[in-house]
């Protein structure tokens, strides 16, 4: 039965994504800025006609609509086209980046919710306690610091001042890697390769804080606020009146209501995760999807913006998904 | 007679606020015997609530217990937290008021009243009892026991259910459920019928005596309502303003009360007969940071006499038939009111 | 007897306004006791002036040129480093430009795009939220659809979208920005509206006879203001940090002009020797919304608890 609301769910997605390429068409059509006027450098030195060219090889020539068609059409069949820039498929320059990206993603998701649970159980509990006071004036700071900004102070800390960490890239330059799955942790690990494994784990603590500072702020924010209700609930005054030990009643039973609209908050992150991606990215040098964009935006490389934008509005819908049906397990009260 | 269970010696419950200290327990002393029900009624914020969780010692810091909870000899206030624990919810268990709010949304009931079995180890078997599946099976079957024993139709299948999927009354079967899974030797209900509709309170409380005369569980009932003591209690203890102002066997203080407040509480309860017209006692309890001197109930009193407000005196022995004779179950009638000693202050004071 | 017409018995507006005033007096009243238990948030408020009054009168406070330096003066280290001088109290930049005169006028273009862009989207949000709130059917549907849509994209590549199409600048910058901004505040209102509906003065104003529009304008939407009000005070933070992540990348403000991201942007290549380049300005920015957040958060203790009582 769940599984049937799943695809359900699923299928409804699709209007979604084809409603986001159609945006992404016209939007990169509309705007100022002939891409193969940019591609030739705005230089005089090529013939009307190799413009022409390749005018016609990249479907500029014909009509909107059609050109609209065409790329839907492809697009159903997993076909993003091939980059102008860079005349290789979009399919294939993406899949190449994407797990640079999500490697980021979730370093930063583990980094937020390692430093974000403690810090919002413990404060709820000792509420107003010294512990309690700084945690929350940490969280307002991690809110309100630019993660660029933040990025760049952690550089100059420990990369600059300290030389504990690694300033850019994801690995050394001298360390070699069989990459498998294009995750360099799990590649490290899968190849029994223990240097690759320590210089990429050392590239990954760095952006993995900066992006992580925001979400680690909001979600101890809430979690702390949630659990502060729950613990002034009723049913924790039966737990302790069953005879259930302090932490078992914080732990089990206020904590496991309290999950509730954390996990809602949580979910809203990974969106701000995807986002805040190309930041880091350009501060630490770092080969993912956002970086990729950003380029093709420039050069107007409208196969590759499109078809890196729908990648990133499907993983947004997805990461959705995912926290919906987290929720429904979460919350007995609602079906899903 | 008997030995009591349970004895509260000079409890006090004491809260610091900004306005000063409140002490929402005065000086309480109550003796509970076996398979007694005793009733601790008055009106909302008279400290009858915060008696029973100072019994299992759940007042929260900064509130501080004085006095003596004595439960088998040992006193629960000098017990270290573990102890305590150890007690709360298998000797002693309390089932609260409102079930939709006090039973966990998160968890499945069977759940919830299998917790008290694991916790208080009911079961004896290895300890580490995620291994034991057969354990498990004796936890579940003794689950169904109890519910079925409160009135949960078809326990089987209402195990796995959540809190929200139960109706009102079927809640608070399953919080007595909760309360009765280890056989505890007292029950403190805190006002276990008020968020109830009339019918459904009849249905509890019936259980509620089946459970005291079959399992001889002595219970502590909590209510602002003096009928519903009348008809359930074997002893009455009335409250006010922290103090207790009467308390004697039921018969005693339903047909005899002495206590101005006792007799105001009586008259407050429509009268299905005679459609008298309600006579509500008049003003509002009193702001327990700011108490009058003297008889807390003073102010309210429609027998008030100067000497009630100089200073504090003890419950006074009531007379019956113009003699001071004990009820035939032993149990002294008492008051807290200067009438009883024409207005003067005992000299024992 | 005689008989009183309906326009009698009914009150008069001037009887209404009398109330209402006397009722916001005692909010006032009671507002201002509320801020005295919030310390923080009052200073926050403080320092959230401080800005708005050193970015009015920059030319005052300032005594060099934000936008042309010496090269003479480069990469000089602020003044309570050793070497430093209280000429340039927070030092220099690559182009020997000052960078407290730089950061004093880059608040101009961080609060004015912050509290402009946040202004148009609560006007758009808020009306198109009462709009699909009050009406439901096939408006709401339409606009939630587009709504949903537009959430399917993460802000920021969407504004660096908009930006790198529609070209920098200043106008460019504010459309980019309130083109998803909205959607917050169309939710908010959307959804308070739709609670509010339910609501038996609603349906009393209704039965005698308003017309919709007053009903929305004069009752409904000064009930949900508190909520959209902290919404925006929370909203203009995140505002400037976006706009400083655009101006970072190099996508909003152009230089000369000073923007706090281009700044840091700018100290990124000297962070060896003169780290003060990216330090200072971020640390602007970090005071600034650090502020303003400890501000909307203080007016969201005081408003929202009274917010029940209503």
């Amino acid at each position: 039965m769940r599984l049937v609301k799943i695809v359900e769910r699923l299928l409804v997605a699709i209007p979604i994504m084809t409603g986001v390429a159609v945006i992404v068409f016209f939007f990169m059509r509309l705007t100022p800025g002939d891409p193969v006027d940019i591609m030739m450098g705005q230089g005089g030195a090529v013939s009307a006609g190799e413009m022409e060219r390749l005018r016609s090889e990249f479907n500029l020539d014909k009509p909107l609509h059609e050109q609209l068609a065409i790329f839907l059409l492809d697009l159903a069949r997993g076909d993003m086209g091939n980059s102008f820039t860079r005349q290789r498929p979009v399919a294939q320059l993406i899949a190449e980046r994407l797990p640079a990206t999500i490697e980021l993603a979730l370093g930063a998701l583990i980094f937020g919710l390692l430093v974000a649970f403690p810090i919002g159980i413990i404060s709820a509990v000792r509420q107003n306690s010294l512990t309690d006071r700084l945690s929350m004036a940490g969280a307002f700071l991690g809110i309100s610091m630019p993660p660029f900004w933040l990025g760049i102070l952690l550089i100059l800390i420990f990369s600059v001042h300290l030389k504990w960490l690694p300033v850019q890239g994801r690995i050394g330059s001298d360390v070699h890697l069989t990459t498998i799955t294009g995750f360099y942790v799990l590649d490290s690990l899968l190849t029994g390769n223990r240097e690759a494994l320590v210089s990429s784990l050392r590239h990954l603590v760095l952006p993995s804080v900066t992006l992580g500072a925001a979400v680690a702020a909001i979600v101890a924010r809430v979690l702390r606020s949630s659990m502060l209700e729950c613990l002034r609930s009723d049913y924790v005054k039966l737990a302790r009146a069953k005879g259930v030990s302090e932490f078992s009643t914080v732990a089990k039973h206020a904590l496991r209501n309290a999950l509730i609209p954390t996990v809602t908050v949580v979910g809203l992150q990974v969106g701000v995760l995807l986002g805040g991606n190309m930041i880091v990215e350009a501060v630490f040098g770092w080969p993912g999807l956002g970086r990729l964009v950003v380029d093709a935006i420039f050069a107007r490389d409208f196969p590759l913006v499109q078809g890196a934008v729908m990648v990133y509005a499907f993983t947004f819908v997805a990461a959705n998904l995912v926290v919906d049906v987290l929720y429904t397990y979460l919350n007995p009260k609602i079906e899903m | 007679m008997a030995e009591p269970i349970l004895e509260l010696r000079n409890l006090t419950t004491v809260f610091p606020t900004r306005r000063g200290e409140v002490r929402a327990v005065d000086a309480v002393n109550l003796a509970l015997y076996p398979g007694q029900i005793l009733g601790l009624v008055g009106e909302s914020g008279c400290g009858k609530s915060t008696v029973l969780l100072s019994i299992l010692g759940l007042i929260a810091r900064p509130g501080r217990i004085t006095g003596e909870v004595l439960f088998d000899g040992r006193d629960l206030t000098k017990l270290s937290n573990r102890e305590l624990r150890r007690v709360r919810g298998k000797e002693i268990a309390m089932i609260f008021q409102d079930p939709l709010s006090t039973l966990n949304p998160a968890f499945p009931v069977g759940e919830q009243i299998r917790e008290s079995l694991r916790l208080h180890n009911m079961l004896p078997g290895p300890s580490f009892w995620p291994l034991d599946s057969s354990r498990r099976r004796r936890e579940k079957e003794r689950v169904l026991q109890v519910m079925e024993e409160v009135g949960i139709p078809a326990p089987e299948a209402r195990y796995r259910a959540y809190p929200h999927q139960f109706s009102g009354g079927m809640q608070q079967r399953a919080l007595i459920a909760i309360g009765l899974a280890c056989n505890p030797r007292i029950l403190l209900a805190d006002e276990p019928t008020t968020a109830l509709d009339v019918t459904i309170q009849a249905q509890i409380v019936a259980l509620m005596k089946r459970i005291n005369q079959e399992h001889g569980t002595a219970i502590i009932l909590v209510t602002h309502d003096l009928g519903l003591a009348a008809e359930f209690c074997d002893h009455i203890a009335v409250m006010y303003a922290g103090r207790i102002v009467e308390i004697g066997n039921v018969d005693q203080v339903i047909e005899n009360p002495q206590h101005p407040y006792t007799q105001g509480l009586l008259r407050c309860i429509p009268d299905l007969k005679e459609r008298s017209p309600l006579q509500p006692i008049p003003g509002s309890v009193p702001d327990l940071a700011e108490l009058p001197s003297g008889c807390a109930f003073g102010p309210r009193c429609p027998e008030f006499q100067p000497v009630c407000a100089k200073g504090f005196f003890r419950l006074q022995p009531v007379a019956e038939n113009g003699q001071r004779k004990a009820h035939r179950s032993g149990e002294v009638h008492m008051a807290r009111c200067l009438r009883l000693t024409a207005y003067r202050i005992p000299e024992d004071d | 007897m005689a008989t009183t017409t309906a326009s009698e018995s009914i009150p008069s507006w001037r009887y209404v306004w009398g109330v209402r005033w006397r009722l916001w007096r005692q909010n006032a009243l009671e507002f201002w006791r509320e801020l005295h238990k919030h310390p923080i948030s009052v200073a926050g408020g403080v320092v959230m002036v401080a800005y708005v009054l050193a970015a009015l009168f920059a030319e005052q406070i300032t005594w060099h040129n934000p936008e042309l330096g010496s090269l003479r003066n480069r990469l000089l280290p602020p003044a309570f480093v050793a070497s430093g001088s209280w000429d340039f109290p927070l030092g220099t930049d690559a182009q020997g430009r000052d960078l407290y005169t730089r950061i004093v006028f880059g608040a101009r273009v961080s609060l004015a795009v912050g509290i402009l862009s946040v202004a148009i989207s609560m006007v758009v949000g808020v009306a198109l939220g009462a709009l699909a709130g009050y009406r439901r059917g096939r408006i709401d549907g339409l606009i939630s659809r587009f709504a949903d849509l537009l959430m399917a994209f993460p802000f920021l590549i969407f504004a660096i979208g908009m930006m790198a199409f529609l070209g920098p600048g200043f106008v460019n910058l504010i459309l980019a920005l309130t083109f998803k901004g909205w959607v917050e505040f169309f939710r908010l209102a959307r959804g308070d509206m739709i609670a509010e509906g339910t609501r038996e003065y609603v349906e009393a104003a209704r039965v005698t006879g308003q017309k919709p529009w007053r009903i929305v304008v004069g009752e409904m939407l000064p009930n949900i203001l508190p909520t959209i009000f902290v919404l925006t005070t929370l909203r203009i933070g995140f505002m400037i940090v976006t706009e400083a992540s655009l101006s970072f990348l190099g996508l909003g403000i152009q230089p000369p002009t000073p923007a706090w991201g281009s700044m840091v942007a700018d100290g990124r290549n000297h962070l060896l020797n003169a780290w003060w380049v990216s330090t200072m300005p971020g640390l602007a920015i970090v005071g600034l919304v650090l502020a303003i957040n400890l501000f909307g958060e203080g007016l969201r203790d005081i408003l929202d608890p009274r917010l029940k009582l209503e």
